[in-house]
């Protein structure tokens, strides 16, 4: 069985596959295009779940959210299935590749044997398509890969089974029913109001705007709280989730930038454009705060000072995201 | 960023495998992509984060060989895992784990049960017996 599949490289696996699977049936839309339909920007920072002893701060939702919003909002039909059975979760991706269909798939990326050491730990949502097999190999492609590449059936389930938080129990999806037609402007329009309101509106101060100034008062009282080490490893630990594999770098500001950008000539809206550029700018601001914090690991300094100069630093990022967002939500009504 | 101010500092995070997209605007102002090697300050506070698991495989390396804990307690740390994980891994209580990992209960352990610890570290059961081997 040969499924001919488009393999492209994204920054974010949840995104590529998405954009790689739609592009299979002939619907051709960006990755940042993906993003911004999803409503893939956020922000919370959760102290009391902690990842290898550190608190988790991210820079978007909770995995698969963003796809299914996208295909919710494209009007893209998915199913989706788990297995009790791994045997059974490999007989059905057999079955599903026999009838011609690609089928993503949520993994393991702790024995993901092509990706690089450094950064293989117990993550389970990441994504990618199997478009076939060959030679008894699985023919794999991963967004983050540059081209295509393979897993033997062993490997396969051994990733589909992996343990841990978000175990994927041999999740596999696959497309349903595609769309003769999308509205592309209402799918950018749901995507960006979503954002917007996630961004400024949840009365929970972990999350959006509130979640970036809650993490700021959280950074001053770092060095005297936790002592040097620990304070170097927690906001190291910000900078890690900010530029880890996927982010387009910035934590996904300068991705949402390109939307915004791309959104703006569909659109027609030219205040699109300049608001683009404004985030632009806030993600330039981000990778300033990402310096400053390598400088502090670095020295694995307990002085105060620049602590709270990176605590600053996050606040007025605060202040300037949180107009974007009031700003969009003008806009778009 | 612009295109110009995508970093290249290669501390071979990526092993060579692949580069990572980054965005950035181009010289007219359009968004694009560029791929990267890597950056200085991510290569700085990834580092870091393996120094500090590195510093916790060595703190359990010192317990097993004073007797305190067991193997399983090492090869845990050194999988990246805590209890709660390998408990799935070997499909056992997580206090049973908890258990296994000190010394005197890991040495009365029949070879069926440390024949699944192996298979999880991906090592021979001889391996995992044999405490020199650490």
């Amino acid at each position: 069985m040969d499924i001919d599949f488009k393999h492209a490289q994204s920054a974010h696996c949840e995104n590529g596959v998405t954009s790689n699977l739609l592009k299979h049936y002939n619907i051709n839309l960006s990755e940042p295009m993906i993003f911004g339909i999803g409503s893939g920007l956020f922000f919370s920072y959760l102290p009391f779940l902690k990842v290898n002893h550190i608190p988790v701060t991210t820079f978007r939702p909770l995995p698969g959210v963003i796809f299914k919003r996208a295909a919710k909002r494209i009007g893209f039909k998915i199913k989706s299935k788990r297995f009790s059975d791994p045997k059974e979760a490999m007989d059905a991706l057999d079955e599903k590749l026999e009838q011609g269909i690609p089928v993503g798939m949520l993994v393991g990326v702790y024995h993901l044997t092509y990706f690089p050491k450094p950064y293989r730990f117990h993550f389970n949502a990441h994504n990618l398509v199997v478009y076939g097999k060959k030679d008894g190999n699985y023919l794999i492609s991963d967004p983050i890969m540059e081209t295509y590449t393979t897993l033997t059936y062993k490997e396969l389930q051994r990733v589909r089974y992996a343990k841990g938080v978000f175990a994927p129990k041999g999740h596999m999806y696959w497309a349903e029913k595609i769309p003769q037609q999308i509205n592309l402007e209402k799918a950018i329009v749901e995507g960006i109001k979503k954002t917007a309101k996630d961004m400024l509106k949840i009365p929970i101060p972990l999350f959006g705007v509130k979640g970036i100034r809650y993490l700021a008062s959280q950074v001053r009282k770092y060095p005297n709280k936790l002592g040097d080490r620990k304070a170097a490893q927690y906001l190291g630990q910000i900078v890690r989730s900010q530029e880890e594999i996927g982010t387009g770098g910035a934590g996904f500001r300068f991705m949402f930038a390109a939307f915004l950008q791309e959104a703006s000539d569909i659109l027609k809206m030219p205040k699109l454009h300049d608001l683009a550029l404004e985030m632009t700018a806030i993600g330039d601001l981000w990778r300033e705060f990402a310096v400053d914090t390598a400088r502090i690991v670095k020295a694995r300094t307990k002085i105060n000072d620049p602590y709270q100069g990176v605590a600053n630093m996050l606040l007025v990022i605060a202040d300037r995201e949180k107009k974007v967002y009031e700003d969009l939500r003008n806009l778009i009504k | 960023m612009k295109i110009e101010q995508v970093p290249q500092d290669n501390a071979n995070m990526l092993e060579g495998k692949f580069k990572e997209p980054c965005y950035a605007l181009d010289e007219n102002g359009k968004y694009t992509t560029v791929r990267s090697v890597g950056w200085d300050p991510k290569n700085v506070v990834m580092q870091d984060a393996w120094d500090a698991v590195n510093e916790r495989i060595e703190n359990i390396k010192a317990k097993v060989i004073s007797g305190e804990l067991s193997p399983i307690a090492f090869y845990m740390e050194k999988n990246l895992m805590d209890t709660k994980i390998l408990a799935s891994y070997v499909n056992l209580w997580r206090w049973t784990v908890k258990k296994h990992c000190k010394m005197k209960v890991f040495d009365k352990l029949p070879d069926s049960i440390l024949i699944k610890y192996a298979e999880t570290f991906d090592i021979e059961l001889g391996q995992l017996k044999n405490k020199e081997l650490i």
